[in-house]
């Protein structure tokens, strides 16, 4: 099977590059395909850009007739009528070439087949893919020349095959064959498919990086980006230990906890008593050997099981004497009896992390279900409860909390530590942000209406958040799947006397069948694991940030903030269901607020998460989120790159209450695009998110909302400054930039939902430099006409660029009809923050803004005024090396028309060396691609360059 | 078979100390007060006898030594937690000595025994809070980090949280468990400090007794088989208020115990007895 996979995938990556290059340089491809696996190792390595399209890309120029294209082409549903005749010549010739290189199958049909496996076997992402890299391909024709080179290099890549080896649970290793650019979730369902583990969101899979530090593999993300050099060998383990394990819905699952929790014992992760070891141990004896037998069992008949980190003989006669006590009790319950026992454990499912505080005495961080943990030594000197931390942020090695104020206080304080390194500090960032998702919030629900969206229905069962899984659980209908425990690593002594058996092999054998599809919508992996279902999404972000992204540049440290609104999670125990629906779109909407835009990439990451996460759900649903190709009425697609995702889930949550707010909605997809300097990074992001407050039109209610938040936020930032309690360096700006924090207890709206909501021409970029998003409407079009492609309203295709070399790079947007605007902003930093800033550390850093809009005449027209009723909102995010992609997308429904509008906001981040005219045109067509029915009614561009930089 | 943390409160036996004659002049004391030595006496029999005969808890009871003024407090000497004692080190310099004897007997009631052997490390057992679910240790003029650590170390399955202590000599002379997931709590300022700090190190949620006094939020709990939830607290004579308090706890045994002499040698209820649990295995 595998051969054959991999001449498929390498039959269609050659014929994307003879694409791309031009049909005449077919044949010379497909020798090479051949040789791809060889020749391609080294060229993979050496380029960057996994996706190679920025490669492909250079300029802006480029890209923008093809969207026009694009869009027609998407359109009619065939990437090969394509309006640009050199598409159709393309297409064919891949096809012809595929023909003749492996004779029959190897059609287009074989082509998307493979692509489906190799990123996560789901069929909707291939076809957008396709169309995608056709379309590339058209505009490399159109400038051919220039990608040559590259597209050989794409070739390789696409065509290889790894092999990546999983130690299990159980201590056994699991290998197996994985498309180079696959995703981390594809390997993560293999394994749980491999295991026949249902309930997965408990899990995830982990490496170890250059440092030698343990890292959660991103499903949402390339496995190979994340590993870097490292081998292709990871871990699988539980990343959310359940508070209640007895609430797990199958066996199999707890005995996978089971394994994972001796392991944590065994190596001391878990500290116990003595007496917790023994009465552990003995549990462990029963479910593996059974009732104790006393001629069989002998004293050294446990020699061979760690009970503990250090193990002595009298730990093990305890051990066996309260294993004689267990008689009769039958494997599964007593696993039940082990976790009953563990959970209880102080250190039960909390994740460590060094760090000092802001004294510099060593501390470790510890991140749980209910929220974080300090410690020194081993006493836990303070404790701060997901509902008392408004706000979670990073910069640079240093990771910060805001704490809700106190019944006596006035003010919120934020509480900073150090840790060993940045990528330490983005770790302990991105586990609380898991953590809190996962623990705290609650799914929203399907959306019933989601049908426009492609993706949408697969997504719907993934369960990000602990109640998701729960849910998904519950629909779990198989018999209990068969599974052979086998000791922990002494396999020899397992009850049968069966050799080494692993969980998986049998699993396999025995439900692997009934696993299928509905498994993975059941047990849809949180943020992690994202399921085959969820691949279309992922690959098509994957594909949009792989191509954008230029990995090395990436340098830029942004904070990155996780906001969570307390009051919704409070709110949400007490509320019924139609409260909790309500509630879910104020959570996806929370979710991105968590991502408060920081240039780095790291926001991203957690976006992606939050995507592939049931947490996401809720953008999913609703959301063909970016991946999905909307079908959308014509509307316009504002493609706005955005260094900061903020989002406003709150808004939306208000919006959905009131019918007004929402602009009778074409999609919109906006895409501005950043380019931002590493060093600007404290800067850059803040004025970042200043820019997205600023940028967005008060047009909405919501956005009218958002306005009045921003003061606050800045009113807050000031107080945060003043206040630090702990010696934290107070990030001026960035605080006074994020919304988001401030907002949580009132909602928020964060940037995204201004955007749109907004769609109003010219955001009035007062405060913020940034004034990206301005968006135009389109006329509403009918729900159902999203099939119907108001091709005629779109504007796009218009390009216009702007481009500059220099370090402020220009951003190019390109629509037509447009109305152009551009607004420069200089910011001093300093002078912005009038507080001071403890921080010396924070780099000065003047930073100009250049926002310019491009907005088809059309959408003016549409009333925005008219208030429609909100059907749904969703707002995905995806996220590359340097990109990050936020998708929102409305239903409006207005006057028994519906509008569907999607903003998009791309975020570019990175060093000059990153051409990023390339990767905004890239996420421009890629949003067009994505959405071949709509219209793109504004593009507005923000970019923000650093004027001076600081060094370090 | 009990499963971990389960049967707070479960107690089989008592260790106590007799009443040495040096304890009225040279026991220690934050006050200035005199103590009637008799009457001392006499509290203290009347104390040991609840848990003896009243309670019907195996009483070890140690010989007192005149060299220690205040071992009759033995609360301070041991830690106990299931089948392990942790061995104090008091703070009080005059007081180490109290340890042997206390090693001696919980040795001979078949605990695993932890000592504290760092020089650097203080704790007295009147800081330790033992909740059921996990342990908050007072940092106090007694008791320091380093004392804390090593009880964290002691008590692996337990979290320890420390909580800093002011204006009073232990964190249990304004509080202490009254009931499972029950704090009785003083009403004073530093005392209700305290329990925010509590509540907010803590994972699990506690209900909390007021108690106006803050002496009165010292009691004893236990819960023994046929009697139930047991409390010994403070007699209507010593703190009014807070005996009212106490009284409305219905479901609990009430025992007033008086305390008038000891506690003017900051001895509270608490202090005069460790409380050991021998009967279930795990």
């Amino acid at each position: 099977m595998t051969t054959e996979v991999g001449s498929e995938s390498d039959v269609k990556k050659v014929p994307e590059v003879q694409q791309q290059t031009a049909p005449a340089s077919a044949e010379p491809s497909q020798e090479e395909s051949p040789s791809d696996p060889e020749a391609a190792a080294s060229p993979e390595p050496s380029s960057p850009p996994a996706d190679g399209g920025p490669k492909k890309e250079k300029g802006i120029s480029r890209f923008l007739p093809p969207w026009l294209k694009r869009q027609k082409s998407q359109s009619q549903d065939k990437p090969g009528e394509s309006s640009a005749p050199p598409k159709q010549e393309s297409v064919e010739a891949v096809q012809e070439e595929q023909e003749e290189t492996h004779g029959a199958g190897a059609a287009t049909a074989s082509t998307e087949q493979t692509e489906e496996e190799k990123s996560i076997g789901s069929a909707d992402t291939q076809p957008v893919r396709e169309e995608k890299e056709e379309e590339t391909k058209e505009e490399e024709q159109v400038i051919p020349h220039e990608a040559s080179g590259l597209s050989a290099l794409k070739l390789n890549k696409k065509m290889k095959m790894v092999v990546c080896h999983v130690t299990l649970l159980d201590g056994s290793q699991f290998s197996c064959e994985v498309e180079k650019r696959a995703k981390g979730q594809y390997l993560f369902f293999q394994v749980c498919e491999h295991l026949n583990l249902l309930e997965k969101d408990y899990f995830g899979l982990s490496f170890k990086d250059n440092a030698e530090q343990r890292c959660w593999l991103d499903p949402t993300k390339e496995i190979k980006r994340q590993i870097r050099n490292s081998q292709w060998q990871f871990a699988f383990s539980v990343k959310f230990y359940p508070l209640d394990p007895s609430q797990l819905t199958e066996d199999i699952t707890r005995y996978l906890l089971c394994l994972q929790l001796r392991q944590d014992i065994a190596s001391g992760r878990l500290p116990c008593s003595f007496v917790t070891h023994a009465l552990l141990g003995s549990y462990t004896l029963q479910a593996e050997l059974g009732d104790h037998d006393p001629e069989e069992h002998r004293l050294d008949y446990i020699s061979d099981f760690q009970f503990a980190p250090n193990q002595t003989k009298e730990l093990e006669e305890k051990v066996v004497e309260l294993h004689k006590s267990h008689r009769g009790m039958t494997p599964a319950q007593s696993d039940a009896q082990f976790l009953e026992n563990a959970k209880k454990l102080s250190m039960y499912g909390v994740d460590l992390h060094h760090a000092k505080d802001s004294e510099g005495v060593d501390i470790m961080l510890g991140v749980c279900a209910n929220g974080l943990l300090i410690y020194k030594d081993r006493l836990r000197i303070n404790r701060f409860a997901w509902p008392k931390i408004l706000k979670i942020s990073y910069k640079r090695s240093n990771f910060y909390i805001k704490i809700r104020p106190g019944e006596t206080e006035q003010f919120e304080s934020t509480v900073g530590f150090k840790l060993p390194n940045h990528r330490a500090a983005k770790r302990v960032w991105k586990v609380c942000v898991e953590h809190h998702t996962f623990f705290r919030l609650v799914s929203p629900e399907q959306p019933t209406k989601t049908k426009f969206l492609t993706l949408g229905s697969k997504f719907r069962y993934s369960g990000r958040t602990q109640a998701q899984t729960r849910q998904a659980s519950s629909l779990i209908d198989r018999p209990a799947p068969y599974f052979q425990r086998t000791s922990s690593k002494r396999i020899s002594r397992s009850l049968d006397g069966a050799p080494v058996v692993n969980v998986s092999d049998y699993s396999q054998a025995a439900g692997a069948g009934e696993n299928g599809p509905a498994l993975e919508l059941n047990s849809d992996s949180k943020s992690q694991q994202v399921e085959v279902v969820e691949e279309p999404d992922a690959d098509a972000a994957t594909s949009i940030s792989s191509e954008t992204a230029f990995e090395s540049k990436l340098r830029v440290q942004g904070e990155n903030i996780y906001v969570r609104h307390s009051n919704l999670m409070l709110e949400d125990l007490d509320k019924t269901q139609e409260d909790v629906l309500k509630h879910q779109a104020s959570i996806s909407e929370l979710k991105r607020s968590f991502m408060e835009a920081t240039p780095d990439p790291m926001p991203s990451q957690w976006d992606k998460r939050l995507t592939g996460s049931p947490a996401t759900t809720l953008r999913l649903q609703a959301q063909g989120s970016a991946e999905v190709k909307p079908e959308v009425n014509g509307q316009p697609e504002v493609v706005e790159v955005v260094e900061e995702t903020v989002v406003i889930e709150e808004v939306v949550k208000a919006k959905p209450k009131s019918p007004a707010p929402e602009v009778p909605a074409t999609v919109e997809t906006e895409c501005a695009a950043e380019v931002k300097e590493e060093r600007s990074l404290s800067s850059d992001s803040d004025s970042e998110e200043e820019a997205e407050y600023h940028a967005q039109p008060p047009t909405t209610s919501i956005s009218t909302q958002q306005i009045k938040e921003e003061p606050e936020e800045e009113q807050e930032a000031v107080l945060i400054q003043q206040a630090p309690p702990s010696g934290i360096e107070s990030q001026p700006i960035t605080e006074a930039a994020e919304p988001a924090p401030s907002a949580e207890e009132e909602k928020p709206a964060e940037l995204p939902e201004e955007e749109v909501h907004a769609d109003e021409p010219l955001a009035t970029p007062d405060e913020a430099p940034n004034g990206h998003a301005l968006q135009a409407e389109a006329p509403p079009t009918l729900r159902a006409a999203p099939t119907e492609e108001e091709e005629p309203h779109i504007v796009n295709g218009s390009t216009s660029r702007v481009e500059a070399e220099h370090l402020p790079q220009v951003i190019c947007c390109s629509e037509p009809p447009v109305v152009k605007t551009e607004m420069v902003t200089i910011s001093d930093t300093f002078a912005a923050q009038k507080t001071e800033i403890s921080t010396k550390e924070v780099p000065i850093v003047h930073t100009e803004t250049k926002t310019i809009t491009y907005e088809a005449a059309q959408l003016d027209g549409n009333g925005d005024g008219e208030p429609g009723v909100l059907m749904t909102a969703q707002t995905i995010t995806s996220e590359s090396l340097c990109t990050t992609t936020t998708t929102h997308i409305t239903k409006t429904l207005k006057g028994g028309l519906s509008e569907t509008r999607i903003e998009k906001r791309i975020v570019i981040t990175g060093d000059s060396d990153i051409d990023h005219d390339q990767a905004l045109a890239q996420a421009i067509k890629e949003a067009k691609e994505q959405h071949p029915d709509m219209s793109v009614t504004r593009v507005v561009v923000h970019k923000e360059t650093e004027l001076a930089e600081d060094e370090d | 078979m009990a499963g971990l943390m389960s049967g707070f409160g479960s107690f089989t036996h008592a260790v106590v100390r007799a009443l040495p004659q040096s304890l009225a002049k040279e026991a220690l004391r934050t006050g200035s007060l005199e103590v009637d030595l008799l009457k001392a006496q006499e509290e203290h029999d009347k104390y040991v006898s609840v848990l003896k005969h009243r309670l019907g808890l195996e009483v070890v009871e140690l010989p007192a030594d005149e060299a220690l003024p205040d071992c009759v407090f033995v609360e301070d000497a041991a830690v106990v937690c299931g089948d392990t004692a942790l061995i104090t080190r008091p703070g009080a310099e005059s007081r180490r000595k109290e340890t042997e004897a206390m090693k001696a007997a919980l040795t001979e009631l078949g605990l695993s025994i932890v000592e504290m052997t760092d020089e650097s490390a203080t704790l007295d057992g009147g800081d330790v809070l033992f909740t059921g679910r996990e342990f908050f240790v007072g940092l106090s003029m007694r008791t320091n980090q380093r004392g804390a650590e090593i009880l964290a170390d002691a008590f692996k399955d337990y979290a320890v949280s420390t909580v800093p202590v002011q204006d009073r000599l232990h964190l249990k002379s304004f509080c202490s468990m009254a009931g499972p997931g029950l704090i009785a709590i003083g009403a004073s300022e530093a005392a209700q400090k305290a329990l925010k700090i509590m509540q907010q190190m803590s994972d699990h949620k506690y209900d909390k007794l007021t108690l106006p006094d803050d002496l009165a939020a010292n009691c004893v709990y236990m819960n023994l088989p046929s009697k139930g939830d047991v409390l010994l607290h403070c007699t209507p004579e010593e703190f009014p208020e807070s005996a009212k308090v106490f009284e409305k706890l219905k479901d609990h045994m009430l025992i007033p115990v008086s305390n008038q002499e000891k506690v003017k040698v900051d001895g509270a209820l608490t202090c005069c007895s460790v409380l050991v649990n021998r009967k279930k295995n795990i």
